[in-house]
């Protein structure tokens, strides 16, 4: 890690990227975009480009995991070799594990799981290019593609980071402000109802920087939820066969 | 006009008219799936994706994937497997069927069509079979498009699926579970699989029965 001051991370009232204190990144949501998932969606912010796809609800194996009352749900995080400087080696790891868990659970409170007994809803989410907040645009295009592939659930689930950078709380930390910086908090709520289902804390804040950190990603949360709706909605304009299967005998 | 709704969004004020693809909470009815708002009657969301949950009486297209004695296991393009009981077949006037016998009367990848007997607390799902029970011979094709949409195929009074039928001069047999068999010359089967395509793409919009009647009207001409 760098010593403190050798980053100047807040300049004119401005950070590294030139966006102001409570400005989140671009984003980019594409629905339906792979043909053989149950539901999908491709998901951008910033720099951060992330594939989601959901399958089911559909047979679970291994057996001896089902449910007999619900459906389980399976969520794999995981980051393709390419999405970072240094070529990342391929497969599950101790990260990527933990990021599966928590995501997982992020969503499960809005899955109505009861509606499907055995079952098992399968979430893949891939990271092809990676920027710090993979976790939640991984979170965010989860939600969508679970909409798409017709899942019932009670909402969607939004998904951002806050943080602290040179003494200032931030949202939507890109990858110097989280390697240099000096909190980093991703968070995933139900925007509708202010309700969150996933918090963690990397790093220390005092209880005024939570709050307002929290603040800070309840804003950017609508925001998110937002667009997710509107790239969801707009679907059903377009002309498209995505759900369109087609075998001959 | 149709109205779109996506998970959460709020329906209406009266949840005692709350039907399928909704919640009710604090007297409120929310959608849980992305869909089309329909209230004529109930309140429902009619889903544009999802899959088959099998109810009783249900007629389904199943394909076998296993011979498991006494029962065929069948896939209904469901997330639950299904079975067809040997008794199924030998009450039907037939002779005694011996162990290793089973797959001389439906073998593996056999269309059948058939009916949904019962489903179980534990989505435990048992067929029976229809009088015509092989139906994938012959001339024809499979497709498949979400359980959703079967309505819309079929229209008020089956008014769609008749149109169809007689336009593309095929056999068309829709199930519940959303797989339709097509039969007859090949280009009927692909003017029919192509119309059946615009009407799950189309089918939240109005007016649809009669834009399907253009289409097939102007390829007719077009012969």
């Amino acid at each position: 890690m760098k010593k403190e001051g050798e980053i100047e991370f807040i300049k004119d009232g401005k950070r590294v990227d030139g966006r102001s204190f409570d400005e989140l990144r671009n984003i980019k949501i594409d629905v339906g975009v792979l043909k053989r998932a149950d539901g999908s969606c491709y998901f951008e912010l910033g720099n951060n480009k992330v594939l989601a796809a959901v399958y089911g609800p559909r047979e679970m194996h291994p057996r001896h995991a089902q449910d007999a009352k619900m459906a389980v749900v399976k969520f794999r995080y995981n980051m393709a070799p390419f999405s970072v400087d240094d070529r990342k080696r391929p497969g599950p790891d101790r990260r990527s594990v933990e990021i599966s868990k928590v995501s997982r659970e992020a969503l499960d409170p809005v899955i109505l799981r009861e509606y499907y007994p055995k079952a098992a809803i399968e979430v893949y989410v891939e990271i092809l290019q990676s920027d710090a907040g993979t976790r939640t645009a991984g979170i965010n295009a989860a939600s969508v593609a679970l909409a798409d592939a017709g899942v019932p659930m009670r909402d969607l689930v939004s998904s951002v980071a806050v943080g602290k950078v040179g003494g200032e709380v931030v949202l939507d930390l890109n990858a110097v402000e989280d390697n240099y910086g000096e909190a980093d908090m991703p968070i995933a709520m139900i925007a509708r109802r202010n309700t969150i289902t996933a918090l963690q804390m990397d790093g220390n804040l005092t209880k005024d920087e939570f709050e307002k950190g929290l603040k800070l990603a309840m804003k950017a949360c609508q925001q998110i939820y937002e667009l997710q709706r509107t790239a969801l909605i707009g679907r059903y304009d377009k002309d498209e066969s995505a759900n369109f299967k087609d075998r001959s005998t | 006009m149709y109205k779109i709704v996506i998970p959460g969004d709020f329906v209406s004020d009266d949840a005692k008219r709350a039907g399928e693809g909704t919640y009710v909470e604090e007297g409120k009815v929310y959608a849980t799936t992305y869909g089309v708002v329909d209230d004529k009657g109930e309140i429902r969301v009619v889903a544009f994706n999802g899959k088959y949950l099998p109810v009783r009486g249900d007629v389904v297209i199943g394909k076998i994937i296993e011979i498991s004695f006494p029962y065929w296991i069948v896939d209904i393009a469901s997330p639950y497997e299904a079975r067809i009981h040997m008794s199924e077949i030998s009450t039907r006037g037939g002779k005694r069927i011996e162990f290793g016998d089973m797959n001389a009367i439906l073998d593996l990848d056999d269309l059948v069509a058939v009916k949904v007997l019962n489903v179980d607390a534990l989505m435990r799902i048992d067929l029976g079979l229809k009088e015509d029970l092989h139906i994938g011979r012959g001339n024809g094709r499979l497709i498949e498009v979400p359980p959703t949409k079967v309505p819309r195929i079929i229209g008020r009074k089956g008014s769609m699926i008749r149109m169809l039928k007689d336009k593309c001069n095929c056999f068309i047999f829709v199930a519940k579970n959303g797989r339709i068999w097509i039969k007859g010359k090949t280009k009927d089967i692909k003017l029919a699989s192509e119309v059946i395509l615009m009407i799950t793409k189309e089918a939240h919009t109005s007016g649809l029965t009669d834009r399907v009647a253009e289409l097939l009207d102007s390829v007719k001409t077009e012969r």
